[in-house]
């Protein structure tokens, strides 16, 4: 690790030590409906600084959805969500749906929160390492050089020093992705939020990927995974969840998760994965 | 312009009549060719505004603001340009003035520089808000969705990735519209305005020498779409500096 990034480890409040963990994400109660169709049923989840938590289930189970309507890319129908002991405001529609009553609050939320997408949705008509300092410099309003001080430190951690220049169409998925996660952790973020980030790679390039996350989850990054790797699920999260058609099926530690399931379903889930 | 004492004799005439000082016409030329840019200049960057804001209205607006932007952009590119130059030329002069009366202020001479880039800017702007909405619909939703995720207001999604993103899928149309401009500036002659055509006109009517004065003019507007394209061409190849080359997908 970099001397730097030690640094902000070393005074980073976020990080876990302190006996006392503080309350980084907390969902109640979250229902979202796409027309007729409701996707989430009333799931909760709380994250305390420093969990790590893999969010499992087949296609369809509302996994991404959740995900998604944690940083308000998708507004939730109905529940409460507290990010950073920060209530979200809602305010109705009229039409049975919600929508954010402060854009700038959500905006602030959003810009603590380290998103990697499954397509890794990085800005094309910028090299890796402009997208790296894209925003901390024109959101979070730090220095330039700071930034790119930060970036480069990034850049090198996620082994993508030599191509801090390039544009991403010119990098392979696998670069792309750790590029993605750079970018998420130069906004210093109090969670990190992962959806899918392996599903879109060519098998050879999954490692290289979740070689990163694992090494993010082991120096106790906080964060929510969403995902289809079973066996990563288990060695890196702290709480897993199986999500079975919108509602929590069944959630605990990983061994026990894994281990001994206790619904029918996630049984099969976990043979049919494995 | 070109030097008379190396041309045969026989075409030195010509080249007297282009002569930049009277009694040649070049310099009126000229003065034509500058007043036709200003306008094509002036009515395209009014275009580019114009269909920036009516393309994210289009895309993103509400109910109202959508219908305004679809009558907008249908009349105006359904009704011929000249007729609505001639309309919009008089009619909305006339109208300024009206109102300027019924308020107690004096009437005013609107020039025919401001008239001319306000009619074909609002022209330009129907076609340009259908260009950069299209280029802007091309644009990976997901990067889109990227900027929203990290926090980015409205405005600077809008400048820092929106708008350079857009700008690759966008240029060949609006590249377009750029020397469609040049060329309607000509539209002006029928208001009096003395752009190049006009200007031309004159000369040609003046000397007789008509053949001379129009292949001038033919060749000047061909200057400035060469120059245009040499321009065009660097622009395009920095807009596209993060893609693949096509070459390479073939």
């Amino acid at each position: 690790m970099t001397e730097a990034l030690r640094a902000s480890v070393a005074t980073d409040p976020l990080q876990p030590g302190a006996a006392e963990r503080a309350e980084a994400i907390h969902v109640w109660n979250l229902h979202k409906k796409f027309g007729a169709l409701e996707v989430l049923k009333g799931v909760s989840l709380t994250a305390k600084d420093g969990d790590v938590v893999a969010m499992i289930g087949g296609s369809g189970s509302g996994k991404s959805t959740f995900l998604r309507c944690i940083n308000f890319l998708e507004n939730p129908t109905s529940g409460v969500i507290r990010i950073n002991g920060e209530d979200v405001q809602m305010v109705s529609d009229g039409e049975g749906g919600q929508y954010p009553a402060n854009r700038r609050q959500i905006e602030r939320i959003r810009s603590r929160l380290g998103m990697v997408f499954q397509n890794f949705n990085l800005w094309q008509h910028m090299t890796l390492i402009q997208n790296v300092i894209e925003v901390p410099v024109h959101v979070l309003g730090m220095k330039r050089d700071e930034a790119m001080a930060i970036g480069e430190q990034l850049l090198e951690r996620v082994g993508l020093s030599a191509k801090r220049d390039v544009y991403p169409a010119f990098l392979s998925g696998g670069q792309q992705q750790r590029g993605a996660i750079a970018r998420a952790l130069a906004i210093q973020p109090r969670v990190m939020l992962f959806d899918e980030p392996t599903s879109a790679l060519d098998p050879e390039l999954v490692g290289e990927v979740l070689k990163v996350i694992g090494d993010l989850a082991k120096e106790g990054r906080t964060m929510l995974l969403v995902t289809h790797e079973m066996k990563f699920a288990r060695e890196v999260a702290s709480h897993v969840m199986y999500l079975h058609n919108g509602i929590v099926e069944e959630e605990g530690p990983p061994e026990e998760l894994f281990g001994s399931p206790k619904s029918e379903r996630l049984k099969q889930f976990i043979r049919t994965v494995s | 312009m070109a030097d008379a004492s190396i041309a045969p004799a026989a075409i030195a005439g010509m080249f007297d009549l282009l002569s930049p000082n009277p009694p040649g016409w070049g310099g009126n030329l000229l003065r034509g060719l500058a007043n036709s840019l200003q306008i094509a200049v002036g009515a395209f960057g009014m275009g580019l505004l114009i269909g920036t804001v009516g393309a994210y209205g289009k895309l993103y607006g509400g109910p109202l603001v959508r219908d305004i932007a679809a009558i907008y952009t249908t009349i105006v590119r359904a009704v011929p340009e000249l007729v609505l130059i001639l309309l919009l030329y008089y009619a909305g002069t006339d109208m300024i003035n009206r109102v300027l009366e019924s308020l107690g202020y004096q009437r005013v001479d609107i020039s025919g520089l401001v008239a001319g880039i306000v009619v074909l800017g609002f022209v330009q702007g129907a076609y340009a808000t259908e260009v950069l909405r299209g280029a802007i619909k091309a644009i990976p939703q997901g990067e889109i969705e990227a900027a929203r995720a990290y926090g980015m207001s409205p405005v600077l999604m809008m400048r820092r990735i929106t708008l350079p993103a857009m700008l690759p899928h966008a240029l060949p149309g609006l590249a377009n519209l750029w020397l469609i401009s040049t060329k309607d500036t000509a539209l002006l002659a029928v208001v009096g305005f003395s752009e190049l055509t006009l200007v031309t006109r004159q000369a040609a009517g003046t000397t007789k020498a008509y053949f001379l004065f129009f292949i001038a003019a033919g060749i000047l507007y061909l200057a400035i779409t060469l120059f245009s394209n040499v321009i065009l061409a660097k622009v395009e190849q920095w807009a596209r500096r993060g893609m693949p080359s096509v070459k390479e997908a073939r």
